[in-house]
């Protein structure tokens, strides 16, 4: 380390541009903060001896030197930026339709533009690697550049002591000499202290601070969004994150998935209302919801009880399960229990729950040779009837579509249930075959005696509730605050000192602040009010 | 209720005709030949600011008793609420450094948005259930807030480039200052045009396929452009001059692209009409009004307003943001374009406060930056909505 020794006595570390102490420039380092080229001094971080401007020899000092730039930063910032932009021209995959194939759809829907964007990638964005690479190299950056600059500036604001060096006071930009004996320093001191001012002596140099505090809210709102990104991060730990998806049919009780077995969960009912005009509560909305085709909801509702279950230990046996909790989950209202919280996410009106059927003559509907019903959502695969009639379920879609002439199931769900039943007279080995769904029934082979009718059937709700288990919110949470309390803290206080020295003709006064300088004249005008010192000009030329 | 609906919305046009009062009085203070003397001129705008404020506040509140909740749901109620916390703003930064032509600036931006905001559908609409949360007014009234301090520091900015842009010669300076000042003349043109046609009552009937679904759109004003392989069906109206191209989708995008050239063709008529008549740039023609104006004082009132706006932007368009989203869509983030431009906003400004801090960059480089930042955020309240909805969907 070649320390260098100012002539006020104090020993500053390689690479400080001004001396801690006096300020003094020192010979040899004015190019690091540019203060050749210029009238006056950069004062950004008080010319301490920042690591990234003093080596650059090994490849570690190039790596600090690289991230540390403030220009480095404001270039991933703004690719960033473009970036997102550009993903945000069409929907990204997770908006997309869920049955649709994204390296069709980007084509089909939006052209040759939408090919390239699909196999650009952007159609995935935030998730992309190169995405989570541009934030980590963010994250890096922050974290390097503000070592870098916290340490030597906190060191310098520290040994700063009042009485400055001539150089240093001349080249300040706001900056103002006194040629008078009659000032009154006593009241200057005063008006300083009135202030707010913090006001410091040395042999009748005087430094007045205030809001030296300001100055370490940028490295507090990074150290905020450093803890953020790790919340974020923590993610990725399944112990801290859970996050699923369960349908849950109207009466039915089923296993909270992504609870290791523990919650059971029981739909009560679900419920959804909409806005009705004619509802004196809604009438205020009438305009508006005859302006909208189609309704608009209200609530979404599930009433439900959730059990936990007491036997886990005991696996393969029968699950005993004991109340813990009963309640509604509505948007905005998760329904929360233990560490977990169910949202309301979606449903299904009507879905089927029963089936029952008759078997008649192909002609006559009034015969009856037997009815059985279907459990839509756990068939059986034959029913034997009373009458010594089987039927058998050769094929069962639950969500029955036509897809290039093929009968398919387009869901599991029971929201479309259609049938190829067998249907075995008493004593026979031959079936007859038919297909029926809702609307259709169709005779296979054209030359079946019987006919099964669709007597009755039963449907219920079902809702869909997202399963949630986040451990890392209180991180990202506690982040967030401190990201706010770090730019508050820097953005409205600034730092502000005032010189004023005295001279064998009079006294010099400069002034500094971090940022608004037009608001640091204002404080000094009010500052020198009848002390006889003369108001300080700003040196600084705006070139425009 | 009825009866709030009625005095509501005249509280609105009330404040409306205020904040234009205000603006005269700030244009006044051009003529104050001395610096600092008489502050009459500037005393009485600021004032009759204040009054339009209330009144304006008085707009919100009797709206809110009238619905029930919070009239930040739509597109409507939103860009009022932003023109009024822009006003909001504009009186905060005029009590720490008292410029006054910033109200000669500030205020027709407020004027113009309160008039754009009346050009959608006005009337009061229920909510989803993904809405009913007290966090959806607390994060849109403060996003608004922090939007409106933001906007203040363009208007700072536009100042500032209208005085310092060199008007001798054409630069990238002057062109890029015409085209902002063409994008007001293109929205002052949107809002004359929607009014006149809506006055008239025009509406033109079109059958076109949507989907493969045949289906009646209705445009409000004359057609322009006409959905791709559509048929007028309106006897006398006047037949497009050519289809919107193919691949604009979606029921409304076509009619929407007929605004749009409608607003574009209305702003260039009334930009060269207004140079034909002064034979100069527009910005030049300003600019001797604004040499009073003490460049250094504009350029930080536009610092100051990021510095002050940044923060309540944060608060409001992230964080509150996000613990709403938590509560109604069981994640606090999820990519939506509406999020993903509320974070861009949060970036761009981010970069600003970087790059104020290195040499350089004070002055006209900050000011087209200011410039940029308010485009975002209009970006992000229009076109985010009206092009690429997301789930937050107004309108
Ligand atoms: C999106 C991410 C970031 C945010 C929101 C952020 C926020 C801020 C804010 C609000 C300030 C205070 C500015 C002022 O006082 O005018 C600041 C200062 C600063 N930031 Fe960042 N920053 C981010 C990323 C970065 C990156 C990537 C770098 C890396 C070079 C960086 C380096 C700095 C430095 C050197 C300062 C000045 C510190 C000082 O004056 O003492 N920041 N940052």
């Amino acid at each position: 380390m070649n320390e260098i020794t100012c002539e006020c006595g104090h020993v500053n570390p390689e690479g400080t541009v001004l001396c801690e102490s006096c300020g003094k420039p020192v010979e040899g380092n004015q190019h690091i903060d540019g203060n050749d080229q210029k009238e006056l001094l950069n004062m950004r971080y008080d010319g301490s001896a920042r690591r990234s401007q003093t080596y650059n020899r090994t490849w570690v000092d190039k790596i600090w030197n690289f991230f540390s730039s403030v220009k480095v930063g404001v270039w991933l910032i703004f690719i960033t930026v473009i970036a997102s932009a550009v993903g945000t021209i069409f929907p990204q995959e997770v908006f997309i339709p869920g049955n649709a194939d994204p390296a069709t759809h980007y084509r089909d829907q939006y052209g040759i533009a939408g090919q390239i964007y699909y196999q650009l990638g952007f159609h995935d964005l935030f998730s992309s690697w190169w995405y989570m690479l541009l934030i980590a190299m963010i994250g890096i950056s922050i974290v390097i550049a503000s070592i870098d600059r916290f340490f030597p500036l906190y060191k310098t604001l520290k040994n700063q002591k009042p009485k400055r060096h001539e150089l240093f006071m001349k080249k300040q930009r706001v900056f103002g000499t006194t040629e008078t004996q009659n000032v009154d320093v006593e009241r200057f001191k005063a008006n300083l202290k009135k202030r707010r001012f913090r006001v410091y002596e040395q042999d009748g140099h005087l430094l007045a601070e205030k809001n030296r505090f300001a100055r370490w809210g940028p490295y507090v709102n990074h150290i905020g969004l450093i803890i953020f990104l790790l919340g974020a991060l923590l993610r990725f730990v399944p112990a801290f994150y859970v996050d699923e998806f369960i349908w849950v049919r109207e009466g039915e009780t089923i296993l909270i998935s992504g609870t290791d077995g523990q919650y059971y969960i029981e739909n009560k009912a679900f419920t959804l209302e909409t806005y009705d005009k004619d509802n004196p509560d809604d009438a205020r909305f009438k305009e508006a919801i005859e302006n909208q085709n189609g309704a608009i909801p209200k609530t979404f509702r599930t009433d439900a009880v959730i059990y936990e279950r007491t036997n886990s230990d005991v696996t393969g046996a029968e699950a005993e399960l004991e109340q813990v909790k009963e309640g509604a989950s509505t948007m905005n209202n998760p329904l929360k229990f233990g560490d977990y919280a169910l949202y309301q996410a979606s449903y299904q009106l009507n879905e089927f729950k029963e089936m029952s059927f008759k078997i008649h003559d192909k002609d006559d509907e009034s015969t009856n040779y037997g009815e059985f019903t279907v459990d839509l959502t756990n068939p059986q695969s034959t029913y034997e009837l009373d009458e010594g009639y089987r039927v058998e379920i050769a094929n069962y879609f639950p969500d029955y579509e036509l897809e290039d002439g093929e009968p398919v199931s387009v869901s599991k769900y029971p929201r479309n249930p259609a049938f190829v039943f067998q249907l075995f007279p008493p004593g026979e080995s031959e079936p007859e075959t038919s297909f029926l769904g809702i609307g259709a029934n169709v005779d296979a082979g054209g030359e079946n005696e019987y006919k099964l009718g669709l007597t009755e059937f039963d449907v219920r709700d079902v809702t869909g509730l997202t399963v949630k288990k986040d451990e890392t919110l209180w991180l990202i949470a506690f982040g967030g605050a401190v990201f706010m309390i770090g730019v508050a803290q820097g953005m409205y206080w600034n730092h502000r000192r005032i010189w004023l020295q005295p001279r064998s003709d009079g006294v010099w006064i400069a002034g500094h602040t971090n940022k608004n300088w037009y608001a640091l004249r204002m404080e000094i005008d009010k500052a020198i009010e009848g002390t006889g010192i003369e108001a300080p000009v700003d040196q600084h030329e705006m070139k425009s | 209720m009825g009866d709030l609906t009625t005095i509501s919305s005249n509280l609105l046009y009330a404040a409306f005709f205020i904040y234009l009062t205000a603006t005269f009085f700030f244009g006044g203070t051009i003529r104050d030949k001395k610096k600092g003397s008489s502050r009459v001129a500037g005393n009485i705008g600021i004032t009759i600011t204040i009054i339009g404020f209330l009144t304006q506040l008085g707009y919100f509140f009797t709206r809110w008793g009238a619905s029930g909740h919070a009239p930040v749901s739509n597109l409507f109620e939103y860009t009022t609420f932003f023109g009024m916390m822009l006003v909001f703003a504009f009186i905060v930064l005029y009590f720490i450094y008292r410029v006054d032509l910033l109200g000669l600036f500030a205020l027709p931006i407020a004027l113009l948005l309160i008039a754009f905001a009346s050009m959608f559908p006005t009337e009061i609409s229920p909510l989803v259930p993904s809405l009913q949360s007290h966090w959806l007014y607390i994060h849109v009234t403060t996003a608004s807030l922090g939007q409106g301090i933001l906007s203040v520091s363009f208007v700072a900015g536009l100042i500032f480039l209208i005085r310092q842009v060199d008007q001798t010669k054409r630069s990238k300076h002057t062109m890029w200052l015409e085209f902002v000042i063409y994008i007001i003349a293109a929205t002052v043109a949107f809002i004359v045009l929607s009014s006149t046609f809506s006055a008239l009552n025009y509406q033109a009937e079109f059958e076109a396929p949507v989907e493969g679904q045949p289906v009646t759109i209705t445009y409000e004003m004359p057609a322009i452009t006409g959905p791709a392989g559509g048929e007028l069906l309106t006897e006398d109206a006047a037949s497009p001059l050519f289809d919107a191209p193919e691949w604009m989708r979606g029921e409304d995008a076509a009619k929407k692209f007929n605004t749009f050239l409608w607003a574009v063709a209305g702003g260039l008529v009334l930009y060269w009409g207004l140079r034909l008549i002064f034979r100069r740039r527009i910005a030049a023609v300003i600019q001797p009004l604004l040499k009073k104006v003490n460049p250094e004082l504009v350029d930080e009132v536009s610092y100051r307003a990021v510095a002050i706006g940044f923060p309540v932007f944060t608060l409001g368009a992230l964080i509150f943001a996000m613990i709403w989203a938590q509560q109604a869509w069981d994640r606090f983030w999820g990519w939506d374009p509406k999020e993903v431009w509320a974070l861009i906003t949060f970036f761009f400004y981010a970069a600003y406060l970087h790059l104020r801090l290195s040499r350089g960059w004070q002055g006209m480089k900050s000011a087209w930056l200011a410039v940029g930042g308010f485009g975002i955020i209009m970006f992000n309240l229009i076109a985010v909505n009206l092009i690429i909805s997301g789930l937050h969907s107004y309108a």
